[in-house]
């Protein structure tokens, strides 16, 4: 096994870029300020003295044109990392990921592969207001033919991003302005997270979180000050929205009968109204309380900070749903059992 | 003159021609469905161009692009086939006639959203350089795409990086439904190429050997200098934006006074002229183009449609 140590989360997204890289003279990095600035976020830095400009390129402020660029070199066999400044710029060429780099396989009958990763950082970051301020996974989920990605540790973005680098298929990987500087233990060399396999960061047998990226430190730490109160809480990480690991989801649920997905994106149409949809479905018989979302609230983020933390959902937000979730299900007491809870003993 | 050569082109136009007759009757039938643009008077722009290129070049085209996956593919029965929308079909029946595909022809689509493939032919160009590969790129679209942002990041990125992509602008003077003078600010769509920068010509659209020499021209500038290449086609389309236009935005006169310019009137004028080929013997080319067609036709209406079972496959590697 290699050995861990403690990097930051930029570090390990870029001790995999590098890695891969080395190992792949076809893939390259592309975006604004990769290069000569070292990254907007400094995930990039050193990387152009490293590979020269032949293989860290800088673009113009032109999304569509060096995502298209992008697309255009994956389907001559090229494997193009490209960066997104934010993930909400990505917005300005979302006709190339949704009509070009999503559909292009399928509307070819299989021609084509197109082994291209699209990364930045996405969701709020602090103060930046409602154009800087959008948790899109919600977006590009929606759309088969993409994969979403969101890891929350820096092991997983390490695990994650070859991955993602290695996948056949268009990623979009999205990390967080707010959790670059965040360190944790990572493995040296090859060390490779599978897509669409959830991670169970915490165990618990009261209430299942289902969360990814940087909600899930939100939800831990949820599960602690619930656990204070003698409630645990198990927090999954999905860590890959599409595809979604449903049966990791579903075994959870199953064994702690209440299910609360925790996540950045707005409520409407969200990842989370599809997680409820499948635990609803295939985990109906098992639960013992409707399944219940926590998520920003339906507004554009507002810049003031007040107002700002009162949009995103913090971990009072998901203790008091747990709380209610269980509540409910002890004000049900006296009601007629259901038959497959009598079943169980409960 | 080469005859064997204006005699090939004369066929290929041909064969373009009868195909798009046959495949609006088929939907006149309603044996093919969804949109269908036809290219009926435009036909030497694509087979011009494309007889300039060598067959490791790259093709990136419309939805307006069954002559150009004729001209590179010569596979009328695929072509007929994905129209029908059957498991024959060059793309399987998943595209349609506005996605039709050859990956190993480097025949790149067949895009239906305008300019959305105008990055991607840049990044298909990007590709060959980044290798040191000699292909150069040739990406076709219409006027109307000249006011999409997609079509200036695309040519901001070819100019920026010295792209080896050929840009042909079929300018056939609607963007859809509408004339250029009330949606395009300049008269020519070649200046706003000049100032990314890249050389820019403008071409008669009409005259295959016309358009075949300048796309010669721009390939051999690609190729040899790596620098993107504008070329404008002033041509017209015979026919409505799709066929469920009935294109009353023209006078009968105007149209008249383009069908008198017909590119495969003028090529048969020229190899008349040039004494390459008698009436008969052209009657004969275009007979030998029917016949492939009809061929095609009887391929697609005997083909099957796509297995149900496959309806998920290809949406991921």
């Amino acid at each position: 096994m290699p050995e861990p140590r403690v990097i930051s989360f930029r570090e390990a997204l870029r001790e995999a870029m590098v890695e891969e890289m080395e190992r792949d003279p076809s893939i390259f990095l592309m975006g604004e300020e990769v290069g000569h600035y070292n990254g907007a976020y400094k995930v990039s830095e050193g990387m152009l003295e490293r590979f020269g400009e032949r293989r860290v390129i800088d673009t113009p402020i032109a999304e569509t044109g060096f995502a298209g660029v992008g697309i255009g070199a994956a389907m001559v066999g090229l494997r193009p990392i490209i960066e997104f400044m934010t993930w909400n710029f990505s917005l300005t060429a979302i006709d190339q990921l949704i009509n070009n780099a999503a559909k292009l396989r399928y509307m070819a009958n299989g021609q084509f592969t197109l082994p291209i990763v699209f990364r930045g950082p996405g969701g709020a970051a602090h103060a930046l207001a409602a154009q800087h301020s959008q948790a899109l996974e919600g977006f590009y989920a929606h759309v088969p033919g993409l994969k979403v990605v969101m890891p929350s540790t820096p092991a997983d973005a390490k695990g994650l991003l070859k991955a993602a680098i290695r996948d056949d298929n268009p990623v979009c990987f999205i990390e967080s302005e707010v959790m670059y500087a965040l360190k944790g233990e990572v493995p040296t060399g090859e060390h490779v997270i599978p897509l669409g396999v959830a991670d169970v960061k915490r165990p618990g047998r009261d209430v299942t979180l289902v969360t990814w990226s940087k909600m899930l430190h939100t939800s831990l730490k949820a599960a602690e000050q619930l656990a204070t109160d003698g409630i645990e809480a198990e927090v999954v990480d999905v860590r890959t929205v599409r595809p979604l690991d449903a049966g990791a989801i579903l075994a959870s649920v199953r064994r702690t009968h209440r299910c609360v997905v925790v996540q950045e994106g707005w409520p409407f149409a969200g990842v989370g109204a599809e997680v409820v949809a499948l635990v609803a479905r295939d985990a109906f018989e098992d639960l013992d309380a409707p399944p219940e979302r926590v998520t920003s609230l339906d507004v554009p983020m507002p810049y003031a900070r007040n107002l700002e933390e009162l949009v995103l959902p913090s971990p009072a937000r998901v203790v008091a749903t747990v709380r209610r979730l269980l509540g409910a299900e002890e004000r049900r007491v006296g009601a007629p059992v259901h038959p497959a809870r009598a079943q169980r003993g409960r | 003159m080469d005859a064997t050569l204006l005699l090939d082109l004369y066929r290929q136009m041909c064969l373009s021609r009868r195909f798009e007759e046959a495949a609006a009757k088929a939907y006149s039938q309603g044996k093919v469905s969804g949109f269908l643009h036809l290219y009926i008077g435009q036909e030497a722009v694509a087979v011009g161009a494309i007889s300039a290129a060598e067959p490791t070049d790259y093709i990136v085209a419309t939805y307006r692009e069954h002559a150009h996956y004729l001209a590179r593919t010569g596979d009328a029965r695929g072509a007929m086939a994905e129209l029908y929308g059957c498991a024959t079909g060059c793309s399987g029946g998943r595209g349609g006639s506005m996605h039709l595909f050859a990956a190993a022809k480097r025949f790149f689509g067949g895009w239906a959203i305008v300019g959305g493939h105008v990055p991607i032919a840049a990044g298909v160009a990007f590709g060959s350089k980044y290798r040191g590969e000699p292909d150069v790129t040739l990406c076709f679209f219409g006027d109307g795409t000249a006011n999409m942002g997609a079509f200036h990041e695309g040519l901001a990125l070819a100019g920026l990086w010295k792209l080896p992509v050929v840009f042909i602008c079929e300018n056939n003077q609607y963007a859809m439904g509408t004339p250029l003078y009330r949606t395009l600010s300049v008269e020519d769509v070649a200046v706003r190429a000049r100032g990314y920068p890249m050389e820019a010509e403008i071409v008669n659209g009409d005259d295959v050997l016309e358009m075949r020499e300048a796309v010669r021209h721009a390939i051999s500038r690609a190729r040899k200098d790596s620098l993107p290449f504008f070329l404008e086609a002033k041509t017209y389309r015979f026919r409505g934006h799709s066929v469920a236009d009935p294109a009353k935005y023209r006078t009968k006169e105007e149209v008249q006074k383009w069908m008198e310019r017909d590119p495969i009137g003028i090529l048969a004028g020229r190899i008349r002229t040039l004494g390459i080929a008698t009436d008969e013997q052209l009657r004969a080319v275009d007979d030998e183009a029917k016949a492939q067609v009809q061929d095609a036709v009887r391929f697609a209406e005997e083909s099957p449609a796509p297995a149900p079972e496959t309806v998920e496959e290809h949406v991921y590697a």
